[in-house]
């Protein structure tokens, strides 16, 4: 039996105020998927964070910098692709505090990584700095 | 995009009430953020945020609540969060919030949860 895959893709430029976008983007592939309102909320969050995580680290903030939503489904999965070529973001680089921590210290980062962590079924970062970096997430899609 | 957040802001008595709107994400989060600086520098620390009409936040808007309850709780305040819709509270719940904070189901509840426990004891 084939198997029918559709790619979708998004680029828009680096500032926060086109998150909106993204997640409105995120929306419409999510329905097309046959994806439930709970999982499509999921995924809005997730790529929410993956963006807003390129926008303010790796472009810091420059607005003349592009980010890439790339969304491709079938009938099983779906899988997103968030793409940068600015400073790689080595995630590993965070380390595993309990919120209680982090609030005694009056730190809150991290707490993006940590989200798209519990929200997705898998994550994947490859780390190229100044030439490509991409946060690769996986969504397996309830029917 | 119009108005995608909206604070409006109250008191009673020596609580502070902020009515959030729309959506608290990166964009979004530094307006609340100064709207709570505010308040704690004109040396008002209790803080309630009701959250009815939030339909979406990220962790930019969480960590607007993490980043001053330290400071609030050091100067006998607190924060407390009511009125959430099911998907925020999803939000809130995922990173654990609920241990942090005193999350109540609505606005007089939140109110009284000052009288009943004012200051936050874990």
């Amino acid at each position: 039996m084939s198997v029918i895959e559709r790619k979708f893709l998004l680029q828009v430029p680096s500032s926060t105020e086109n998150l909106a976008i993204v997640r409105e983007f995120l929306n419409k592939v999510g329905q097309q998927a046959g994806m439930g309102d709970d999982e499509v909320a999921k995924v809005q969050l997730a790529v929410d964070e993956a963006c807003s995580n390129v926008i303010e680290h790796a472009y810091g903030h420059d607005s003349s910098k592009e980010v890439m939503v790339r969304v491709s489904f079938d009938h099983e999965t779906l899988r997103i692709e968030v793409i940068d070529t600015g400073q790689g973001f080595d995630p590993s680089s965070i380390p595993r505090q309990e919120l209680e921590e982090l609030v005694a210290q009056r730190k809150t980062g991290g707490l993006g990584v940590r989200l798209i962590q519990k929200l997705m079924d898998e994550v994947h970062y490859e780390v190229g700095p100044g030439k490509k970096n991409q946060i690769r997430m996986i969504k397996k899609i309830a029917r | 995009m119009a108005n995608p957040f909206r604070i409006h802001q109250s008191s009673q008595g020596d609580i502070s009430i902020f009515k959030v709107e729309g959506y608290l994400d990166a964009h979004t989060a530094p307006e609340f953020e100064r709207a709570i600086q505010a308040e704690i520098d004109a040396g008002r620390h209790r803080l309630i945020v009701d959250c009815e009409g939030l339909t979406y936040i990220s962790s930019a808007g969480l960590g607007v609540f993490m980043g001053f309850i330290e400071e609030i709780r050091e100067r006998e305040g607190d924060i407390k969060i009511c009125s959430l819709v099911p998907k925020v509270r999803q939000t809130f719940e995922l990173l654990g919030f609920q241990q942090l904070y005193h999350i109540l189901d609505s606005l007089p509840e939140a109110i009284q949860k000052f009288t009943d426990t004012p200051r936050w004891e874990g």
